[in-house]
């Protein structure tokens, strides 16, 4: 991935090609925009999707990239998985579907990968019927491939899907195996040994819920978290419900990921401590990229519409 | 038809056709059933462009996508609730002969006789259907609403009400030690006293000055008035950070489109 510096956009010698191009047609368009504002000419809806589009669409292409730094609200999440003593017991929650997947799936995978890295066990669950599916596709290409060493039933198990929405955490908090006689394979909990001592909820490490909808990581928080003796919960959500999370921290969540720059915070911390992950996806990272370029190009936006609207004299117009 | 529209149809399934063909060609190397996988990825491709395609304007590929997923999601959930409600967590309390029938396995210890009300609810929430007994199905629904609202009253009590007034319950000073001590140690780091202290009166303030706005039974003038003002400016940049998020969220929708068709379909990014 190329990282963005400025500096050296203009270096002789060191610049960078597509980063400038991109800018270059980026900002002659929105220098054009400005004018045409300023002149008080309308805007056609479509010219901003033309240019959210090319703001998206460059990053991807050239692969341009920026450097996170995690915040204390991340911190909390990576630090508790990392202080923890090994082969701690942490459940996994997968409530979410395709459609909220490229918030979401990154932060899953970077704390599945930090998780066996420090050789704790998973326990996957779902909520979502959608979750299922998305749960066994993380399952089967990461672990095998990453961590073959690691064993379905010692070092991790996947529980599937359970209908009951909230009613399941009702009763998980209390007893596990009544919602959850067998594993998504159909062998008996009795069997398994990550479920030796685990009655309920209560016996788990933590509770890491990902997600963004309902039931989700708030019905995690309410129902299993905030329980009398509950597990701590840490939650990784999308960024439409973010705002709704930040009232739990601390004292109710751990931490939060939201949206997908909690999720390139945490591919970032992830990758400061465990360089052995350098050479695995990071979509979090990645796409940070494309965000930051559609957010400069819908700040402008928001810029020059106001110019348009108090140099075009329309604030003077009565309003009903 | 119009003949522009037969055209545009035409083109549309040419550049189809010619998507697969190439996209199979691509795949047959390391895919075994490569057809169908070339097929589904252009497909989706196809179903990805033409929800996009309303930002244009509204048209019959944004309406053929948009039908197809509205039906395709009404079938998958009906199974879905019959198969992981019924089948699943009813079925294999109540009856070992459909438990077999159904090849799940049968939990004779877990047999209540309670089991059989959801039954009878279930089957009444159907006489909706029914014009003339259609009445019968608030009964069930009342149940619904009622246990809902029992189970949830004692959740939300605690983790939004009780819990969240303790949250708010900071010390607005934080390991104090006098003004001079405070302007000597002055530092803006993440945690330290200052940054601590500002985010402790943040919290104080907006608390205080956002439940004065919503308090009604004294006008809002004077210092009770100017609090209430602070309030909706708190409630405004909340709303902000919210609809902040919203964007974030939704470009990353965007993005996670846009990579599968320059991944995925189009293969210029590896």
């Amino acid at each position: 991935m190329i990282p963005f510096e400025p500096i050296r956009l203009f270096a002789f010698g060191g610049f960078n090609v597509p980063i400038v191009i991109s800018l270059l047609i980026i900002g002659g368009g929105m220098l054009w925009l400005l004018i045409r504002s300023l002149k008080a000419k309308e805007v056609d809806r479509r010219i901003v999707f033309v240019f959210i589009f090319a703001a998206v669409s460059a990053p991807l292409l050239f692969e341009i990239t920026f450097d996170e730094t995690a915040t204390p609200i991340v911190k909390g999440v990576f630090e508790k998985i990392e202080n923890m003593p090994e082969r701690s017991r942490i459940v996994i929650a997968f409530d979410f579907d395709p459609a909220m997947a490229p918030e979401v799936q990154p932060m899953a995978n970077a704390v599945i990968r930090h998780a066996l890295a420090k050789n704790h066990r998973l326990i996957f669950i779902s909520l979502w019927a959608t979750g299922q599916a998305l749960m066994d596709k993380t399952i089967s290409e990461i672990i095998p491939a990453e961590f073959p060493q690691k064993q379905d039933g010692i070092d991790y198990v996947s529980l599937g899907y359970k209908a009951g929405n909230e009613g399941v955490l009702n009763v998980i908090v209390s007893n596990v195996k009544k919602m959850f006689p067998t594993d998504v394979n159909g062998v008996p909990l009795t069997d398994i040994a990550i479920f030796n001592g685990v009655r309920s909820m209560k016996d788990v490490d933590m509770v890491m819920a990902v997600g963004g909808g309902k039931p989700g990581p708030k019905e995690w928080v309410l129902f299993v978290g905030d329980a009398p003796g509950g597990p701590p919960v840490a939650v990784g959500v999308a960024a439409v419900v973010a705002p709704q999370m930040y009232p739990y921290y601390p004292k109710q969540v751990l931490g939060i990921l939201g949206g997908i720059k909690g999720a390139a915070e945490y591919e970032s911390e992830l990758l400061h401590n465990y360089p052995r992950f350098a050479e695995q996806d990071t979509p979090g990272l990645r796409m940070m990229g494309p965000q930051t370029l559609a957010h400069v190009v819908i700040m402008a936006f928001i810029i020059f519409g106001n110019l348009a609207f108090f140099i075009g004299g329309r604030h003077k117009e009565k309003r009903l | 038809m119009k003949r522009s529209s037969l055209l545009v149809l035409a083109v549309v399934v040419i550049l189809f056709a010619i998507s697969w063909i190439l996209k199979a060609n691509q795949l047959s190397a390391t895919e075994e059933n490569y057809i169908l996988e070339a097929f589904l990825i252009t497909f989706a491709a196809f179903l990805t462009l033409s929800v996009l395609s309303f930002l244009y304007k509204d048209n019959p590929f944004y309406k053929f996508a948009e039908h197809l997923f509205v039906g395709v999601s009404a079938a998958f959930w009906m199974c879905l609730g019959f198969w992981s409600t019924l089948v699943k967590n009813l079925i294999p309390r109540l009856s070992e002969g459909l438990s077999e029938f159904f090849n799940e396995p049968y939990m004779p210890g877990d047999y209540n006789f309670f089991f059989w009300i959801p039954v009878i609810l279930g089957i009444l929430l159907l006489m909706r259907l029914s014009k003339e007994h259609g009445w019968i199905a608030r009964w069930p629904l009342a149940f619904i609403v009622g246990t809902t609202a029992g189970l949830n009253f004692v959740r939300y009590l605690r983790s939004d009400f009780i819990e969240q007034i303790s949250a708010t319950f900071v010390p607005l000073l934080i390991e104090w030690q006098g003004v001079g001590h405070f302007f000597s140690n002055f530092n803006l780091a993440i945690d330290g006293q200052f940054v601590m202290m500002l985010s402790n009166w943040v919290i104080f303030v907006g608390v205080m000055c956002g439940l004065i706005y919503f308090f009604f039974s004294k006008e809002h003038t004077g210092v009770f008035g100017t609090a209430s003002r602070v309030g909706i400016w708190i409630l405004m940049i909340t709303f902000g950070a919210s609809f902040g998020y919203t964007v974030m969220g939704r470009i990353s929708l965007l993005v996670g489109r846009l990579t599968f068709l320059f991944k995925d379909w189009l293969g210029l990014i590896s």
